[in-house]
């Protein structure tokens, strides 16, 4: 166990320092103008040439865009998801000697309803993002968080995969393109444009309401994730988009993996942080920009002068521990001083764990969480943390009359559970047990989510804060539950719905 | 004003749990702790009756309160178990010598056997003689391996069936964090696993009562029990890196207290990609204990250290295994890299 400094203690010794006058360790020709690991030095135009290499070959390592295909980019204005922009304009163009196939939009979503940023803050965000948008030719669009509020509850159904052809004819699919569809270029005249500047004050207000029902900065960061998320979603499937890109670099990634393990996302953590991400059916997520370190991207754009944009998110100026996602990332960042190899080898972890697997099948919508759309991992195992957790909870809260063996009470996994909707858990949340008629006909929204989405729920002073979508397909999975209950057993096929 | 008990609502609550923020009552607290200890043991069917069953003891506070309450439990719900203690004796003095002490108190308290199994009649070396050979920097490789290797040498001694040990829930989150920050997806796997199967001739099944309670609980318990223990990090320790773990871990349960028990459902619940490659578990030529390489890890530690290249078992030389087996001297090139680093 303790091996662990003993290995890494070996490479950092090897590692000899960057020498200040090294030659290019490519072209052997050209001074070296950037060290992006220790030994890795290159020029400036091998640096940019392996740069774009690199996201052309994990796009046609993975095969997942096929040619042709609409891809949406999701552009948060920051370092790593505009150097994506720049990568897919330099792919698509006309020189490019191996031009990316697909046809890309770009959506954006601004928070700062969320953030309590002002009118004019955000006016002047939109209109600098704006302008980049503009110089690429590829439509846009442009959503405040705020359209959150009225997505359709479709958002939180796994929508039936596209009919994918199978891997093999990738080839077959590249080939077919190039002979009928060259002619269809990205470059169309009319870029299409879509923003909704205005946003009604009292949107705006709910919409700070729902964030700030969460008590914890962590409950809050992870509740505008997945409404992030779930827009991003909506917005690809109104336009038409099967695809959507994310900006995630490899020391985000490395982040995330640990903040989900950390937040008990242990069977979502594939999903979280795979290649491809195809939990809502339809619209699968892909992160080509996950072999890149956060520093290589900050080099690339310094030297080629990619536009990003500052924006302020939840956690700016928060202290170091006001959230395990702030604590997590100041964690692997300081780690990653003193042992260079920490994120790839915490990135390289994810590379190991199991990707499509149980989510793939897109039948049971019971078994899906409400909010995160991974599939439960709620069911109750003897001997499980989930049980001793239970367990736990029960044995200071009940009076100790009969001292016997106490049995877990353990409540049923999210199937069964809807029979007794009358008086669900209401162990958690103080507010929701001294009931008020409204209270009263709250969904039971806990047992419909997997175990980390719980813990955000139980972090809100009220679910009723909750958009409509999320509440009323509470309602309908339970109704629906209550159905299948009644008629369980005319059931051949238990699994069947 | 005095808050009550949660759980009785009768007397004054002395303490909020960690776990679950809860106000208990001492007596409510102890009852909680116990039972919950009970009720892993019986979910995870941990023990038959009439079973011998060791309790690795180190004199710790981790071991000290497993012992109190497997001895309590055993008689409260007739397990039908025979317990006793097995001690390591590292051999480092300052150190284990005193805690040693504290175990043999223990073993009075508890009337229960106690066997120590010692380094130096095991292997030849003592902890002492190692760091002068290694320095400080290593040693912690030698120690670890060569317990694991002891622990079951004295069960084997003793003729128990199962060895149980202090491991808490705060030990097992931050092995999950450990094992992803040095990306080992094979130990990931099978960290969270509260029991191990019965491996084969020379090991004995281990298992972890204590999974599920946090650190904190521990203390907490063992300091309304007056319970005695020994409280002294080992003087050869100071181990950079799982510290790191260790302090980020308490820093999480600072923000979320549930964190230790989420990290543990995660750990719980990977699922790891079919195809990628895992060690095979088999025998070692020398010893014939579990090995994944031909020759097992303490036989080259012990190998490095009788032939004064302790290097030797530190970081990967799997090349040099036949080497060792087949007695053949090390080129002079292997030598020099294999000798300890002088500081």
């Amino acid at each position: 166990m303790c091996q662990v400094d003993e290995e890494y203690h070996h490479q950092l010794e090897s590692t000899d320092r960057p020498s200040v006058s090294k030659k290019c360790v490519k072209c052997k020709e050209l001074l070296a103008a950037v060290v992006i690991r220790a030994g890795d030095a290159f020029c400036r135009s091998c640096f940019k040439e392996s740069f774009i290499h690199k996201f052309r070959a994990m796009l046609g390592k993975t095969r997942v865009i096929f040619p042709g295909e609409k891809v949406l980019l999701a552009v948060s204005g920051g370092p790593s998801s505009c150097s994506m922009l720049r990568q897919v304009q330099e792919g698509v163009s006309q020189n490019a000697h191996k031009k990316l196939r697909f046809l890309p939009g770009i959506v954006y979503v601004d928070e700062g309803g969320a953030v309590g940023l002002s009118k004019q803050e955000r006016e002047r965000t939109m209109s600098e993002l704006r302008d980049i948008f503009r110089s690429t030719g590829f439509p846009f669009y442009i959503l405040p968080l705020e359209q959150v509020l009225d997505l359709p509850s479709s958002v939180v159904v796994p929508a039936p995969p596209l009919s994918e052809p199978p891997t093999g004819s990738y080839k077959a699919a590249v080939d077919h393109f190039l002979q009928t569809g060259s002619r269809n270029d990205t470059t169309s005249q009319e870029q299409e444009e879509m923003s909704l500047p205005d946003v009604s004050e009292s949107r705006t207000r709910s919409l700070q309401q729902l964030i700030g029902s969460a008590k914890s900065l962590t409950a809050r960061e992870d509740l505008l994730s997945t409404l992030r998320q779930h827009l991003l979603v909506h917005a690809a499937r109104t336009e038409g988009y099967s695809k959507l890109m994310l900006g995630d670099n490899c020391t985000r990634l490395a982040v995330k993996l640990l903040t989900s393990i950390s937040l008990g996302r242990g069977a979502q953590l594939a999903q979280d942080t795979g290649f491809s991400d195809s939990r809502y059916g339809d619209v699968v997520s892909v992160r080509p920009m996950r072999d890149y370190s956060a520093k290589e991207i900050a080099f690339y754009n310094h030297m080629f002068s990619v536009p990003s944009v500052v924006i302020p998110s939840l956690e700016t100026k928060a202290p170091e521990k006001a959230s395990i996602q702030r604590l997590t990332e100041s964690f692997v960042t300081k780690l990653q001083v003193d042992f260079p190899s920490t994120v790839s080898t915490i990135y390289r972890t994810s590379e190991k764990l199991q990707t499509a697997g149980r989510s793939s099948s897109p039948a049971a919508d019971r078994g899906r969480c409400l909010l995160c759309m991974c599939s439960l991992d709620t069911a109750v195992e003897k001997a499980s943390a989930l049980q001793a957790t239970l367990i736990s909870e029960q044995l200071s809260h009940t009076k100790i009359q009969n001292p016997g063996p106490v049995k877990p009470e353990v409540p049923l996994p999210a199937e069964q559970h809807c029979s007794s909707s009358g008086e669900e858990d209401c162990g958690g949340t103080g507010s929701s047990c001294c009931s008020s008629v409204k209270e009263a006909e709250a969904p039971d929204v806990r047992s419909q989510m997997c175990y980390s989405c719980q813990l955000t729920v139980r972090d809100l002073s009220s679910v009723h804060h909750l958009p409509q979508y999320i509440l009323s397909e509470a309602q309908r999975r339970q109704r629906r539950c209550l159905m299948r209950e009644e008629i369980r057993e005319f059931l051949l096929d238990d699994e069947g719905h | 004003m005095p808050v009550l008990c949660s759980s009785c609502s009768e007397k004054r609550a002395v303490l909020k749990r960690p776990k679950t923020g809860h106000s208990l009552c001492k007596e409510c607290f102890f009852w909680a702790f116990e039972e919950e200890v009970h009720q892993t043991i019986v979910a995870a069917e941990l023990f038959k009756p009439g079973e011998a069953v060791g309790i690795a003891a180190s004199g710790g506070k981790d071991s000290t309160v497993l012992a109190h309450v497997m001895k309590l439990l055993n008689e409260r719900h007739s397990y039908g178990l025979q317990l006793m203690l097995i001690s390591v004796d590292e051999g480092i003095t300052g150190y284990r010598d005193d805690s040693l002490e504290t175990v043999k108190r223990n073993q009075q308290q508890y009337e229960l056997p106690l066997k120590i199994v010692s380094y130096e009649e095991l292997y030849g070396w003592t902890m002492d003689a190692i760091v002068k050979q290694v320095g400080l920097k290593n040693n912690c490789t030698f120690c670890g391996v060569f317990r694991r290797q002891a622990l079951d040498r004295g069960a084997i001694m003793l003729k128990v069936d199962k060895i149980c040990t202090g491991h808490n829930a705060d030990d097992v989150a931050e092995t999950v964090l450990m094992n992803v920050l040095r990306g080992d997806i094979a130990r990931l796997r099978r960290c969270t696993t509260i029991s191990t199967a019965s491996e084969g001739d020379g090991v004995v099944p281990r298992c972890k009562p204590l999974k599920y309670a946090y650190e904190k609980e521990i203390v907490l318990y063992a300091y309304f029990k007056k319970l005695d223990y020994f409280s002294t990090e080992c003087i050869y320790s100071p181990n950079a890196y799982r510290g790191h773990a260790r302090t980020f871990l308490k820093d999480l349960e600072s923000i979320r207290p549930s964190s230790i028990v989420d990290i543990i459902h995660s750990g719980e619940n990977l699922s790891v990609r079919e195809g990628v490659k895992m060690p095979v578990q088999g025998t070692c030529s020398r010893c014939g204990y579990i090995s994944s390489q031909a020759l097992c890890k303490s036989c080259v530690l012990l190998e490095g250290l009788n032939r004064g290249l302790p290097k030797l078992g530190i970081g990967k030389h799997h090349r040099l295994h036949e080497k060792i087996l087949s007695q053949q001297p090390l080129t002079e090139n292997e030598e020099r890299k294999l000798k300890s680093v002088d500081f």
